[in-house]
């Protein structure tokens, strides 16, 4: 089976192709740098490299985010229409969870975040479990400090992943100690071949229904949520 | 069976997303629609008062394919004879342009067909070539809640810009004054209806500008309004709510209409066409139609679901620019600035 892996859902653009399991070739940059404008190009070169026609793909799979609104919209509308184009199925994979394969052989907890501004992060909490990937706490949008102080409760190792993780190191020690643990660099960063092998262990999605995880209303929507409530409880 | 298609002719795919609609449309030539899909968001950013850039984007993307199915189903055609992907490359809302321009990327990419960005306001100015063919030299008004432009067009594809708004564009006023009323979203039908019911008992200001000019300005007016409102509350008075928009939009459209006329005569045009959101304004196709047959000159208004945004018109605009050897590469990206000329 070929999949065509795209992850455009943070600074990362990631674009793979996989045979089952292998990676048969990938494009990969960290840069502030247009997706709109690179992601089909990069597809194409790709494609055009390892020899494959676009009609021999058998899957998509792509990151559903959380990340950036502007650019998990990017990768989704590119791999949901590629999907509907060609017929095949599509699978959405977790941003988080992608990331979270970068500590596949950590023996602890695995956090991966992105920094959601304000303090807030966009975090879950993963486990490897004799080769499986669990998820003991949900993807969400959350304050860091809460997700730290649950973490040094259990009192196990954890290993932070993330590429905003400078803005945190020092919050993170203060929390957690010698419990912490953070790699170098190309730790932080989702590997499109590993996006495309959480993509295996899932059934596809509806292209149709499938949508971002962004994780957090549209300002607009909560500010109106929040002033309907407001109104309610003034009576 | 499906649609049968001969040598010559050409099918167009169209996608707009640049504000609230969600559209896709294939066109045959130009000239006939084969299927025209608009999801519309109007019921979800009501609330708002305005269309919400974020959340218009976040309907983009769920909508997408839905739209792009419906479409392809109901136009009836093979993918084989399709000949291009036509997409709105901007003016517009940048979030959701470019959920428009990547799913036309992908679609390109995926059949295999060329790619043609196309600007939405020559969209609008082509919506009219499904009532009648075009004879140039032609004017072009473009009256929207982004733009009041003149519009020369002396063959296809070419414009030459005579006039537009130094500030606000027509409908971007007519959606203020809305708000002054208080009236439902979207404001600029809510004046207009208002409007036929009311007299123009208040006597707002014309912006003619310099001499000869065919610039537009609506700030002034727009204020002048504001102001008799405010006013009239502070007096104690009270308006009636008709009147303020029968005044109004008498304003609005004698200037719209004078200068229209007015360039239509110096050009010489063999045709003149009112395109944009506010093309569906009763008042302003009313008052044209009774200027144009006077001084003889044949006007062209599409029907109303041709005024708003739709994706046949890029499909129309798009054809044009296809014949012409406009191709784009998979590096087009949304330009939500993107000028006209
Ligand atoms: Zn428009």
């Amino acid at each position: 089976m070929n999949v065509l892996v795209i992850d455009t859902s943070n600074h990362v653009l990631g674009v793979a192709i996989m045979k089952n399991d292998q990676v048969i070739g990938q494009i990969m940059t960290n840069l502030t740098k247009n997706h709109s404008v690179r992601l089909m190009p990069a597809i194409n070169q790709l494609m055009a490299e390892v020899g494959m026609d676009v009609e021999e793909l058998d899957q998509i799979a792509v990151a559903k985010g959380p990340g950036s609104y502007t650019g998990v919209r990017i990768g989704l509308t590119t791999a949901k229409t590629l999907a509907w184009a060609l017929g095949v199925p599509i699978v959405g994979v977790s941003s988080l969870e992608a990331l979270s394969y970068q500590g596949r052989f950590f023996d602890g907890f695995v956090c991966p975040f992105f920094d959601a501004r304000r303090g807030l992060v966009y975090t879950g909490v993963y486990e490897w479990k004799s080769g499986q990937l669990t998820n003991p706490v949900q993807d969400q949008n959350t304050l860091f400090v809460n997700v730290l102080k649950d973490l040094q409760a259990e009192g196990k190792p954890v290993l932070f992943l993330s590429p905003d993780i400078a803005s945190f190191k020092e919050l993170i020690m203060e929390t957690l100690g010698d419990l912490a643990v953070m790699p170098e660099g190309p730790y932080h960063i989702t590997n499109p071949a590993h996006l495309g092998l959480a993509s295996l262990t899932r059934n596809p999605d509806n292209i149709h229904t499938l949508a971002p995880n962004y994780l957090r209303l549209a300002e607009a929507e909560a500010n109106w949520l929040k002033n309907q409530k407001e109104k309610k409880s003034n009576g | 069976m499906g649609e049968f298609k001969m040598k010559n002719e050409k099918i167009i795919l169209g996608i707009e997303t640049s504000c609230d609609e969600t559209a896709v449309a294939i066109v045959k030539n130009g000239t006939e629609i084969l299927s025209d899909v608009v999801a519309s968001q109007i019921e979800s950013h009501k609330r708002f008062g305005g269309v919400v850039p974020e959340i218009a984007s976040r309907h983009h993307v769920e909508q997408m394919t839905m739209v792009l199915e419906e479409a392809v189903e109901e136009a009836n055609v093979e993918w084989k004879d399709i000949d291009a992907i036509a997409v709105t490359e901007g003016p517009g809302l940048v979030g959701a342009l470019l959920v428009g321009v990547n799913a036309a990327k992908a679609l390109a990419f995926a059949k295999k067909k060329p790619l043609v960005g196309v600007q939405h306001i020559a969209g609008h100015i082509y919506a009219n070539r499904f009532e009648q063919e075009f004879t140039f030299p032609l004017l072009a008004l473009i009256v929207s809640g982004g733009h009041t432009e003149l519009v020369l067009m002396k063959e296809h594809g070419e414009f030459e810009l005579l006039g537009e708004t130094l500030d606000d564009a027509a409908g971007e006023a007519y959606d203020k004054v809305a708000r002054m009323l208080e009236l439902p979203y979207p404001g600029g039908p809510e004046v207009d209806r208002l409007a036929a019911l009311g007299k123009e008992t208040i006597d707002f200001p014309r912006a003619w500008l310099d001499e000869g000019s065919y610039d537009f300005s609506f700030s002034g007016l727009k204020s002048a309004v504001i102001n008799k409102i405010h006013n009239a509350k502070q007096r104690g008075e009270t308006l009636k709510k008709e009147d303020i928009a029968a005044s109004f939009q008498a304003s609005v459209i004698e200037v719209l209409t004078t200068k229209t006329l007015r360039a239509a005569k110096e050009k010489n045009v063999k045709q003149v066409i009112v395109a944009g959101g506010v093309a569906a304004n009763r008042g302003l196709r009313t008052e044209m139609q009774v200027q144009f047959d006077e001084a003889g000159i044949p006007l062209l208004i599409p029907p109303l679901n041709l005024c708003t945004d739709n994706a046949a018109m890029i499909a129309a605009a798009g054809t044009i620019a296809f014949e012409q050897g406009k191709r784009d590469g998979l590096d087009l990206n949304a330009n939500p600035s993107l000028e006209l000329i």
